[in-house]
């Protein structure tokens, strides 16, 4: 059975449709490659699966449970946890501030000491340690993105939301989040659903691709199919050529 | 710990120094040094509120009216120790302040503002309604007075109380909480905190914290409660205060409290100006140069000083 699952999701903004009867589903101890051109809907897919936008018709189910009737601030507590597209860190508080909010769910009848163990192990973990004291405002982009997910990650989630991981980031740190992203499936056993226009890095680590435009499913599959669809190339191309001009 | 050091050495010194200075003060300047205490403790409610949650108030007079009501009327009806009547104002406030936080949940900056502008002109005028049990716009006071002496002790003891009780609340878990929604409610949620419950708790808590300075106040001035202590200069003096002291580091507070305490005082008798409007113009061109000088008050000077250090 699918960890998370959307089933016949529809949403509209005016007369824009967000999301157009849209049915993906991440399995369990897998990565699976969200993506689409500008304005496709995968960032309105995250926004609806962490319950900050309202499905019009359609549902979330997460572990076998529709999620549509949870609070926003109890996603976290279910085991999904979330990174940003644009960051969206605290910026008046250092980095391992940043990420002991992160623990917010599980420090509740924890020591403190306890607690900056974990967020300091965890930052070790995305490999900013040095870091920590430092305010997180002013940090380098692709530091912020890393802090971003150690405070995701310190939840200890089941399934991660990762809103374009690889953004801003040079040809070395792609590599090495590409690692990165295997060894939470790997070992840690974490599912991911990863929102990114990386196309090679979304190709080489996801098990499983699922393809949005205009909020509509164009395809969905195993990477290697999906790189040859003709749809998928189409939309791709027909983009890129209508920003060129 | 080692890290909390310079902070621990600081709060001992501080203490040492206001358990000592009664000894070398009058009469009349020990009233004077506990009505800095009333102020610091009002402060440190203000700054729970708008310096950690970025929820911004200018209505806390209106709390410190309730709890200076508290204590004025119980003391005068029930003949309720004084000293009691300061536990009771802080859980009568922290209950107004959650029924405030709650439809404020709705609101953000420049509306919060004025909705609570709106409690602060409107609650010290309800004891007016209720003249027969308030004593109207005469006021009412305590069955007892209290001597200077005694004022400076309960001041400057429950302001130590309630330094200590609000490093406490801030320094974990729910402070960092109060802190991420000021940062970014989206972040903030998806981590997990629940936005109604720590705005409401935050403004239960920064409005207990000015009942008690209210009820202090009250005592202050001689045990009488009256509807145009509490007026909206009161708030906005409060407000002044959280501004010079530093919004969001409790490193300020004392001197955010000596300014609104004691500059009106001191500047009494401006020369030129003339004793009528002398102290407010002296204390709103106070207010101008320590805003330019010190855009983050005086807490924002700690780390301001560090960068020169490392600098240098």
């Amino acid at each position: 059975m699918a960890l998370l699952s959307l089933q016949n999701a529809t949403l509209r903004f005016g007369g824009i449709v967000a999301l157009d009867d849209v049915s993906l589903a991440v399995e369990p101890g897998t990565i699976a490659g969200l993506i689409g051109p500008n304005g496709a809907g995968k960032t309105t897919a995250f926004n609806v699966i962490t319950r900050l936008y309202r499905l019009e018709s359609g549902d979330v189910t997460f572990d076998g449970r529709s999620i549509l009737r949870t609070p926003p601030s109890r996603i976290v507590r279910l085991g999904i946890a979330r990174t940003f597209q644009n960051v969206e860190l605290f910026p008046t508080m250092t980095v391992l501030e940043n990420v002991l909010v992160g623990a917010h769910t599980t420090s509740l009848f924890e020591r403190e000491a306890n607690v900056r163990r974990s967020a300091l192990e965890t930052l070790d973990l995305v490999g900013i340690g040095n870091v920590a004291h430092l305010p997180a405002a002013g940090l380098p982009f692709g530091t912020m993105k890393r802090v971003e997910m150690a405070r995701a990650l310190v939840s200890k989630p089941r399934l991660l939301l990762l809103d374009e991981p690889a953004g801003g980031l040079n040809h070395e740190e792609v590599e090495e989040l590409a690692l990165f992203l295997r060894r939470l499936r790997d070992e840690l056993k974490l599912s991911v659903l990863l929102v990114e226009h990386h196309m090679n890095l979304v190709m080489r680590v996801s098990d499983h691709v699922h393809v949005l435009n205009f909020g509509r499913t164009i395809a969905s599959g195993p990477p290697a199919e999906v790189q040859r669809d003709p749809k998928v190339i189409e939309a791709y191309l027909g983009g890129e050529l209508e920003g060129a001009a | 710990m080692r890290r909390n050091a310079p902070a621990l050495v600081a709060v001992a010194v501080a203490a040492l120094f206001f358990a000592l200075l009664p000894f070398g003060l009058s009469d009349y300047h020990r009233g004077l040094a506990a009505s800095v205490a009333v102020y610091l403790i009002a402060i440190l409610g203000l700054n729970v509120l708008t310096g950690y949650t970025g929820q911004i108030s200018i209505g806390h007079g209106a709390f410190m009216a309730i709890g200076g009501y508290t204590t004025a009327i119980m003391s005068h009806y029930h003949n309720t120790n004084l000293i009691l009547t300061l536990p009771l104002a802080f859980v009568i406030t922290f209950g107004c302040g959650v029924l405030v936080g709650l439809p404020a949940l709705r609101l953000s900056g420049v509306y919060l503002a004025l909705a609570t502008f709106a409690l602060a002109v409107s609650i010290p005028q309800l004891p007016l309604k209720f003249s027969k049990f308030t004593g109207g716009s005469a006021g009412i006071s305590a069955s007892k007075s209290v001597s200077n002496s005694w004022l400076y002790g309960v001041s400057w003891s429950t302001a130590a109380i309630a330094f200590l009780f609000t490093w406490l609340v801030l320094r974990g878990r729910t402070g960092r909480a109060f802190r991420a929604i000021r940062d970014s409610e989206v972040a903030a949620t998806s981590s997990g905190v629940t936005l109604a419950i720590y705005k409401t708790l935050a403004f239960g808590v920064s409005a207990a914290l000015a009942g008690v300075a209210g009820s202090l106040f009250v005592l202050a001035t001689n045990g009488f409660a009256q509807p145009n202590e509490f007026s909206v200069t009161l708030s906005l003096k409060i407000l002044v205060g959280a501004a010079v002291a530093g919004l969001g580091s409790l490193w300020g507070v004392l001197l955010g409290a000596a300014f609104i305490a004691l500059l009106p005082t001191l500047s009494a008798s401006a020369p030129l100006i003339g004793s009528a409007h002398g102290q407010d113009v002296v204390f709103g061109l106070f207010v101008i140069v320590v805003m330019i000088l010190l855009p983050t008050g005086v807490a924002g000077l700690i780390p301001r000083l560090r960068r020169l250090r490392v600098k240098a």
